[in-house]
């Protein structure tokens, strides 16, 4: 386990992502920059994890499902910080023949991915089956899964929400980056999504909302989360975030969810980025 | 000439739902590997998984009608070693959540098993919104999916057990009516090994699902006449087994596919596909010709569809007099 800070880790994770992305002249920098202190607070703090041998079945750990499979590099940087994989593999992102897919995969064999996202709407449910066999193998284990609120559009995620309340899924704890983007503009032009608290409170889940770039605040919301042990409740936290956050000129805007910044554009962001872990 | 290596008779006193093979299989599989889950959406009954249902509570999950969540948490549930069983009807197993399959199942490579009842026209009544005829060809599309299309109630329930002893995922495909029983319970079943039912030399009948009895009928018929016809029962549509295919092709300079499915990416196209790369011969297919199914019984479908011995029967005239003019 790396001995440095949870923010100095963010700041180098966010250093990857501005690189990779700008190594591959493509991806999906936006929401990537907004899901780092989350996935820093899991992957460095939160969960059990066995990054020295990968183990697809995950017997013992706990698990965590991206399933909005865009944000790849945040997730990328975060494994290979975590001591999945080499560092500097991430500089193959999105190039022929490498395990870091576009979206993420299973096929290539890259440690720490257990199922391909990247169609919108999936990994919830993953998740869920997941959890519950976490309970049929009697492990005290728990699941995590993170989910962008546009993707709240996709049906199959009620589908979820409804059969992980319905069969009482209370070892799971869901993520909604709640940046109010999506490709076309803001969720709310696009495809509002209503009272999201609400709604997943209408679905028998447990709500709990935080900022999504406060460690203490997601500490405190996960905290929270696991309390509900035992309650029957899934447990969905809504966190505040900004798209593109950490780089002035990419903060707040749906225009940098899918583009990769240039030369010039990828040196201002570096210079808003402290190297803190070393660059791949 | 009869194979009696797998079957146990042509003059069939039993008839019997191939889902009620599936559930009798299912079973067994629960009781045989602890590992084994089930997961059904809203279909219990029709997909006879009840007994499952009743001796393993805890392995069995309740989706409701929500096919796409069903096939997610199927593939969440491999992770962890699980071997999950998903239960609904053909066109809810396939076209309804192809995406859910092709994504966290067949690119995941999770080790699910999709099976589907209520295949093709024979369900009858319910109409073409339930028939879906397009299956076969969706699922073989898929890399590592493995597709198998069982004969009869034994055959099922066979495959059924088989597919929970290999690794990877399955769609396996069943259908709705009581149809003859006629396979050897004891018969060997192998995954990707086509059956060689009955041997000829005249002509190649390469069936699969509900029409390799219709090709043994048929068969039969051709005997009296002194015709000698090689009867191939395809169970396993994916992995394909080619050399079988083209070593009858080789005997009989001809063949008829006869399947209860769409000809477009059917069983006629892999055996037509076969038969171009490696030994061209004429071909014809019993098969729905690019047309959506109706309400009616199951045999007045298949008889106004063209499934069944008659249609093979004509077939069998038409490729054998473009055999002879090839010739």
């Amino acid at each position: 386990m790396a001995t440095a800070s949870l923010p100095q880790i963010a700041s180098q994770v966010r250093r990857d992502i501005v690189r990779m992305v700008h190594g591959a002249s493509s991806g999906h920098p936006g929401g990537s920059l907004g899901c780092v202190e989350a996935l820093t607070l899991l992957f460095f703090e939160e969960m059990e994890l066995n990054p020295d041998v990968f183990d697809m079945n995950g017997f013992g750990e706990d698990l965590f499902f991206l399933s909005n499979g865009h944000i790849s590099p945040v997730w990328y940087s975060i494994l290979a910080r975590r001591g999945y994989f080499p560092v500097n593999e991430l500089a193959t992102f999105r190039k022929i023949n490498s395990r870091l897919q576009g979206h993420p995969a299973v096929e290539e064999g890259l440690p720490g991915i257990r199922i391909a996202s990247g169609s919108l709407g999936q990994g919830l449910s993953a998740a869920i089956g997941a959890a519950q066999v976490k309970k049929l193998n009697n492990e005290k284990a728990t699941v995590f899964s993170l989910h962008g609120d546009g993707e709240l559009q996709e049906g199959q995620i009620w589908e979820a929400a409804m059969y992980a309340a319905h069969h009482q899924v209370d070892n799971l704890i869901s993520f909604v980056d709640c940046n109010g983007q999506q490709i076309d503009g803001p969720t709310d032009e696009v495809m509002g999504l209503g009272d999201l608290a609400q709604k997943w409170k209408a679905f028998g889940w447990g709500v709990t909302l935080c900022n999504g770039h406060d460690f203490d605040a997601l500490r405190g919301a996960v905290a929270q989360a696991r309390s509900a042990r035992g309650s029957g409740q899934p447990q969905v936290i809504l966190m505040k975030t900004a798209m593109g956050k950490g780089v002035d000129f990419m903060e707040g805007t749906h225009e940098w969810h899918g583009i990769a910044p240039n030369d010039e554009q990828l040196a201002s962001a570096l210079g808003q980025l402290e190297e803190t872990l070393g660059d791949y | 000439m009869v194979n009696s290596r797998f079957i146990q008779t042509l003059e069939p006193t039993v008839n019997k739902d191939t889902r009620s093979g599936f559930g009798e299989g299912l079973l067994e599989v629960g009781k045989s590997n602890k590992n084994a889950v089930a997961l059904c959406a809203d279909l219990t009954g029709s997909l006879k998984m009840n007994a499952f249902k009743d001796a393993f509570p805890d392995r069995f999950f309740q989706v409701g009608i929500a096919e796409a969540n069903m096939m997610g948490v199927a593939a969440g549930m491999t992770i962890g070693g699980k071997i999950p069983f998903t239960g609904t009807f053909a066109n809810f197993s396939t076209g309804r959540v192809y995406d859910q399959i092709r994504q966290s199942i067949a690119y995941s490579e999770k080790n699910v098993k999709i099976c589907a009842s209520h295949a093709g026209l024979s369900l009858g009544e319910d109409g073409a919104t339930h028939q879906i005829l397009e299956d076969i060809g969706m699922m073989n599309m898929l890399p590592n999916m493995t597709v198998i299309c069982p004969a009869d109630f034994e055959q099922t329930k066979q495959a059924t057990m088989a597919i929970a002893e290999m690794h990877g995922p399955v769609y396996l495909r069943f259908g709705r009516p009581k149809v003859p029983v006629f396979m050897d319970p004891k018969s060997p079943f192998v995954i990707g090994k086509i059956q060689t039912l009955m041997e000829g030399n005249d002509v190649s009948i390469v069936a699969t699902g509900h029409l390799v009895w219709e090709a043994l009928k048929a068969a039969q018929v051709l005997a009296t006449r002194g015709i000698r016809a090689d009867v191939l029962n395809v169970h396993t549509i994916k992995p394909f087994d080619v050399s079988a295919v083209v070593d009858s092709l080789k005997r009989t300079g001809c063949a008829v596919t006869a399947e209860e499915h769409q000809r477009n990416g059917g069983l006629g196209a892999l055996v037509a596909q076969a038969a171009a790369a490696h030994h061209p011969v004429p071909i014809e297919h019993v098969a729905v010709n690019d047309s959506f199914g109706e309400s009616g019984t199951p045999d007045q479908l298949m008889e106004k569809y063209g499934l069944n011995a008659e249609s093979i029967l004509a077939k069998v005239e038409a490729v054998m007099r473009r055999s002879s003019v090839a010739l």
